[in-house]
Order: structure tokens, then sequence, then C-alpha cells
């Protein structure tokens, strides 16, 4: 279709104003557009007010639209699935092998820690979740990974607090709604998550890499001892998150670290489980144990 | 019945339904994202995306060349990418559409769909670079999957658009 001859001017100079006009907004909308960018840099919680808004506005449809198609979860993945599909599958086979001795591992493990753990009469038990909510939306468009849970601040919600499922971190509240929170996944390129390797208690920190892995680096710089199959678990410093939730398996080495899978994988997570922030958690514990040593050394 | 065959000659749609249509259905593809689709990976075509290029295809003279501004704002809230991201991403677009279609001689369908396809990669790539720069400049295959679908998708969104189109100028 060839473009309207409307839209060329000829001589008349009042038509060329106009469209020197209407390029000029066009322009200013850009400027516009990159001001806006910029202010969300500076200050990335700004207009939060405004996704909220729209988060708000939608949450109807996803809500009920998710109670209907809870199977539409994995349909990236299935597409995704059909490219390279013989060489991945091998190597998911060889995956499930060592899975399945590594789950035997991990309830001897657990065993033998509740024995440990019942001889040191310790009761440390996981902190309380504030909510429990299904993931309604995500990103699915956009190169961030954030995902819409089906509650917000009406049950108790803040932003900060971590979200996990029965696999592991799904990842932690960045803005609440009335009754919808955006949680930003492990796997943004934002989110960094400090860990440790569950087999030594090796630091590191795992950040997102848009595209369900991490990018694991150890905090001892220069030396690169991780292996495939290493089990990556939260470390509890920065005081967010709980120590020992599960977060990713190493599936490859890299020059200065490792890729990490991110166990949770948000596609398949049914229901999300919100705790509280670990720090706040840790000082009404430590609150509560000095007030009874108290009670205790007035006792004696 | 004749009277209302009568009437239907020199009828003119409602102004409103003209006027509203077009960025009401942008902003209806914009809220794909409320579908329960949830990835681990970008893999969802940007509908409020093909829908405006579709539109400003298919009627050139409808459109303002600072449209893609507002329009964009409204999909940056519902999109999850930081406020302005489409509104700068859009209004470029929008811009190099004005000037193509003042320099062009003559257009067909296949040029159409290279033009949207370009801008879709545009937009997708430029996202994703506005979302971290440093990390995601040799990242592209990430992107691989969702340009390939949105590029093929096109077509049928075009179409789409043109139906409703012909809907909203009948009277």
């Amino acid at each position: 279709m060839a473009p309207p001859n409307y839209r060329r001017p000829g001589f008349s100079k009042r038509a060329q104003y106009s469209i020197f006009a209407s390029y000029l907004l066009g322009i200013l909308g850009a400027v516009m557009g990159l001001l806006l960018l910029l202010i969300s840099f500076i200050d990335p919680q700004g207009f939060s007010a405004l996704r909220t808004i729209g988060a708000e506005a939608v949450a109807p449809i996803s809500k009920s639209l998710s109670e209907i198609g809870g199977a539409t979860g994995s349909a990236g993945d299935e597409i995704a699935a059909y490219f390279n599909a013989a060489s991945k599958n091998a190597a998911m086979q060889r995956k499930l092998e060592q899975y399945r001795t590594e789950i035997l591992e991990a309830r001897a493990l657990k065993q033998e820690n509740e024995r440990l753990k019942d001889l040191l009469k310790l009761d440390e038990e996981v902190p309380d979740s504030i909510a429990m909510a299904r993931l309604i939306s995500s990103t699915a468009s956009s190169a961030r990974r954030l995902a819409t849970l089906g509650v917000g601040s009406n049950s108790g919600l803040e932003a900060g607090q971590p979200v996990r499922s029965p696999e592991g971190l799904v990842g932690r509240i960045l803005e609440t709604g009335p009754t919808t929170a955006r949680v930003l996944l492990v796997s943004d390129g934002k989110n960094v998550t400090p860990v440790q390797r569950a087999s030594d208690s090796l630091p590191a920190f795992a950040t997102g890499r848009g595209d369900g892995t991490v990018d694991i680096q150890p905090i001892n710089i220069g030396s690169n001892p991780f292996k495939t199959g290493d089990l990556m678990i939260t470390s509890g410093s920065g005081g967010l998150y709980s120590p020992g939730i599960p977060v990713a398996v190493v599936i490859r080495k890299t020059e200065s670290g490792a890729i990490g899978r991110v166990l949770a994988n948000p596609a398949k997570v049914s229901h999300a489980i919100v705790q509280p922030i670990f720090q706040a958690e840790t000082v009404r514990q430590i609150e509560k144990d000095s007030v009874e040593d108290v009670e205790q050394e007035s006792g004696e | 019945m004749p009277r209302s065959r009568q009437s239907r000659i020199g009828r003119q749609p409602s102004q409103l339904r003209i006027k509203l249509i077009p960025p009401l259905t942008v902003v209806i593809g914009s809220m794909i994202t409320a579908l329960p689709i949830i990835t681990d990976y970008p893999i969802l075509p940007p509908m409020g995306l093909l829908v405006i290029l579709a539109w400003r295809l298919i009627r050139p003279g409808y459109w303002a060349v600072w449209a893609g501004f507002p329009l964009g704002l409204i999909d940056d809230i519902f999109s999850g990418q930081p406020l302005g991201s489409a509104a700068f991403l859009w209004s470029l677009v929008f811009i190099l559409l004005e000037t193509l279609d003042r320099k062009a001689v003559r257009r067909d369908y296949w040029q159409d769909w290279l033009i949207a396809s370009t801008a879709i990669i545009f937009v997708l790539i430029g996202g994703m670079l506005i979302v971290d720069f440093r990390s995601n400049v040799l990242r592209f295959d990430l992107l691989a999957p969702q340009i390939l679908l949105s590029v093929l998708l096109y077509p049928f969104v075009a179409r789409l658009i043109g139906a409703i189109d012909n809907w909203r100028v009948a009277a």
C-alpha cells in the first residue's frame, strides 16, 4: 500500500510547519520517555504505585484464569523443548540418575541432621509463613523476571519478604498492592542472593541471568572450586532469607564461577509461601533468648 | 426492514468508535501479561507492540507521531519493564516509521512485514539492554525464541487488526 499523498506537503509553508511540529512532538515523546527511564533508574520504586494500580486492575482476570488453566504455565518450556530435544533428553536422563542418588544422600543427611538437632536440643523451626498463594502471572514478554502473587498487603505482605516453594527459593517481594504483590524472581538480573555450597558452606553470590539460571560467583575470588551438581542453598547472610533454602544446582563451570539452574521453577510452582524477613525473626529470637537467660539467672 | 436499510446509506459510524478503537486494542494487547503464563525467560510476544505496529502500518494517517509515548507508557505499566522503556522505544519507532512513510515510493505486504519485524527486533533488544546493559549485551540468543514467535505472529495480528478496522469504519 503506497503512503497516502496528503503526506507530501508540496510548497505550502503551513503544511511544512505542521509536519515539523508533529516531528517535534514525537521527539519530545522520546525525550520524555528517556527522562522517565532515568527517573526509574535513580529511584526504582518511584513508579511502583502506577504499576501496582496496573497489577490490581488486571488481577481479577489473572486470578480467575489461573484457577482454570494451571497447565498453561509451562507453555514456554514446551515450545522451547523442541529446540535440540534429543541432546537435552540425553542430558536430562544423566541428570535424573544423578539427582536420584543425591536425593537419597539428602534424605540420609536430613535424618542425621534431625538426630543431631535432637541431641543438641536445638529448637530451630522454620519461621512461620505469612501467607500462601498462587503465582498468578509474570512478565513473560519482558527481559525482567517478575511474577505477580495473588495476595498483597491485606494479608500482611511487605517488600523484602522471601518467597519460597517446597522446591526452593522463588524470590522476594518487590512491591505490594492490597491484593497483589510483585515478586522479584531469583533468576532476575537485578536479584543477588547470598548462597553457600550445601556440602561445605563455601560462601558465594548468585546473580540472576534472566533465563532460569543464576551466575554463581564465589566470595573468595581467584579459586573456582565449583563442580557440576553442587547444591547451593541460602546462607542467611544479609538477613533477608533464612539459611538452608535450596536455591540452585550448578550445571556448568565458567571462568570465574559457575552457572546454576534455579531449583524452584516458577512455571511449575503451584503454591508459593511467603516468609517473614529472616533478620527480623532472628532479632526477635535473640531478644526472647536474652529475656529467658535473665529469668534463668535471676532464678538461680 | 426497508427503513433501516435506507438509513444505512450515508450513515457515519460513531466518532467515538472511530477514534477510540485503535488505542483501546493496543492497551488490551499490552495487558497480555495478565494471562497466567509464568515463565523463566522472555517468550510471550509483546502483543501491545504487535497491535500498534499493525495499526500503524494499516492506517498510517490515523496516528500522530507522538502516539508512541502515551501508549508505550501504558505498556510499561503492565510489562514489568522500567517505566519509560516502551515509551521511549515506541516513540523512536514512530518517528522512524513517519520518516519512512515520507520517503517510500511504494509499499507492499512483504515490506510491511519486514518493517514490523525490524521494529519488533529493535524494541525487544532495546528493552533487554535497558533492563541491564552490562550483563545482557552479549546474550541476544536469550531473545531468539521470543523474536521468532513475534515475527511469525505479526501477519495474524495484522489480519485481526484489519478485520477490526473494517468493523470500525463500517457504518
